[in-house]
């Protein structure tokens, strides 16, 4: 382990799904003191602390979060990047570590969600005694269902559809989509953190009730409560732990960020394909690995239809062949390279903030050896990769330790 | 009465409706709203206003489910002659048999209601050629 390599040393994520008697502070405290826990490692030990919650992003979780385990003074980094503001705490400690300010930091990401309904919807204020233009747009109304929608399912729909026209399919799309469901819930039932762990078949996945052609009920993320929170220690401070920290971390290959570059209709809708490969990109060059070296990804599978096009972002397949490579099985557990075996977003669940450290937790279990029913064996390589709309994405590669 | 109002300020009402952008000057990326500056290149102040084609093919959408009792609906991405337009398919059923990927369509424009001085507000939307 070289001196400037960023590990993670403890991670960890609650179960994920309804916590009415726990509030965001509960969770991310619950999360923040298993993950120093898993590290052998205290509060006392960081020397940087970034938190994200995103529905409370000006309430500064960090600090509260503090209070309740520990106020130390070091730098709290309170940060709120859509879906991707797990990631973005993450690599925001990670970025600390790298530049040598401290040796060692927490990242946590917690989100109250249960019963939040369909994010993203803009059907404006209520309609005044007369027509009044506002916004960037000039507009007298909300656009949802007037001019398109905002709301995240059928925005992501979308976002599928558009892949099937750019690259046509034969077959019959809907269906299509509810057997990339189907994986997902199929894993689910491996995974006892997940909000959902229910078995469905295609048939029931499209029996469900529909939210945004072609994503039913069953195709859409679960809203759902959770934290997740991960210590990242520097391979010149690892060297000095024990022979079993050091054993059970798992090298940071990559960690990388990006926003959407203007490309046409990027402002009409959004662009989750072109941040997400040069994202890839980076991270592959990054941690001198290819797509063909992973061992499992987990990808952001908000919807069934977002992740059918993370397939072909990511290069997990060639250019404009990610059906044929899904109908080939090689995304299930059993394939070439398995995707989201956590059961994905569509079942696990998706508390906001908490998602992308909860899915570096899933890709560290892995290679840790410690996934138990749903282990891949032998797992030495994972990618976890999140979008946020407006738009992020994090990408990290992740490397078990060896030892 | 006053005359109706379009819905959003780049949609121009008349005998010909239709939509407008501002064109940046500089690398000619096209935008529906108000511009500080240009996303594409970073180009300053040199927006000039062009008219989009009305008809176009549709290269995106989906079928909402209404949860407020109103009708389904089709938001859709119709490319119009190059530029990408934000809208919903209109005056066809809304299902998977009657609108489709790579689908011929035309603006239309149609009434969201009046407001208490008894002035409409007027949409676009795209129907099947």
């Amino acid at each position: 382990m070289a001196n400037d390599d960023i590990w993670i040393l403890g991670i960890n994520m609650t179960k994920f799904g309804k916590h009415p008697t726990l509030d965001v502070v509960d969770l991310a405290a619950d999360a923040a003191l298993a993950a120093l826990a898993d590290g052998g490692v205290t509060i006392q030990d960081m020397g940087v602390l970034a938190a994200g919650n995103l529905m409370g992003a000006a309430a500064g979780l960090g600090q509260q979060l503090q209070k309740q385990i520990g106020q130390t003074g070091i730098p709290v980094y309170n940060v709120a990047n859509a879906c991707a503001t797990g990631a973005t705490a993450l690599r925001t400690v990670i970025m600390a570590v790298k530049s040598g300010e401290c040796d060692m930091g927490l990242a946590v990401g917690v989100e109250k969600l249960s019963g939040a309904g369909m994010l993203g919807a803009g059907f404006g204020a209520a309609k005044s005694e007369e027509w009044t233009r506002s916004g960037r747009h000039g507009t007298v109304s909300g656009f949802e269902g007037k001019l398109g929608t905002d709301m995240m399912p059928g925005v992501f729909a979308q976002v599928g559809m558009e892949y099937l026209h750019a690259h046509p399919y034969d077959g019959a799309e809907f269906e299509l989509f509810a057997r990339i469901s189907q994986k997902n819930h199929f894993n689910s039932t491996m995974n006892p953190l997940a909000a959902i762990t229910k078995d469905m078949s295609v048939e029931q996945i499209m029996n469900e009730p529909m939210i945004a052609y072609p994503n039913t009920r069953a195709m859409c993320s679960a809203n759902s409560d959770g934290a997740a929170a991960a210590v990242v220690v520097s391979g010149a401070k690892l060297r000095t732990l024990s022979t079993e920290q050091q054993r059970r971390a798992v090298k940071v290959s990559a960690s990388v960020l990006t926003s959407d570059p203007y490309q046409e209709a990027c402002q009409i809708l959004p662009d989750v394909n072109t941040l997400t490969r040069r994202a890839a990109i980076q991270a592959y060059e990054a941690a001198g690995i290819g797509p063909d070296d992973l061992d499992l990804v987990e990808l952001h599978d908000c919807f069934a239809t977002a992740e059918l096009v993370h397939y072909d972002n990511l290069m997990l397949c060639p250019e404009g062949d990610a059906v044929a490579w899904f109908e080939a099985g090689n995304a299930h557990r059993d394939g070439s390279t398995p995707v989201n075996v956590s059961g994905g977003l569509e079942s696990k669940g998706h508390p906001i903030a908490a998602t992308g450290i909860a899915n570096i937790w899933e890709i560290c279990h892995h290679l840790r050896g410690e996934a138990g029913a749903r282990q891949i064996p032998d797992a030495k390589v994972g990618l976890a990769h999140v979008i946020g709309l407006g738009s992020a994405c994090g990408v990290h590669i992740m490397e078990r330790s060896g030892l | 009465m006053s005359d109706p109002i379009p819905m959003v300020d780049y949609l121009v009402l008349g005998s010909d409706p239709h939509l407008v952008a501002n064109e940046c000057g500089s690398c000619g990326a096209r935008f529906f709203d108000r511009r500080n500056a240009c996303a594409s290149c970073g180009a300053v102040g040199s927006f000039a206003q062009v008219d989009i084609p009305t008809t176009g093919e549709v290269r995106a959408f989906t079928i909402v489910k209404s949860w407020t009792g109103g009708d389904d609906y089709v938001p859709a991405v119709v490319d119009c002659g190059g530029t990408s337009v934000r809208g919903q398919i209109v005056n066809t059923p809304p299902d998977p048999e009657h609108v489709s990927l790579g689908m011929k369509v035309r603006l239309t424009t149609y009434s969201i209601g009046a407001d208490s001085t008894g002035t409409e507000a007027i949409t676009y939307g795209f129907e099947p050629v």
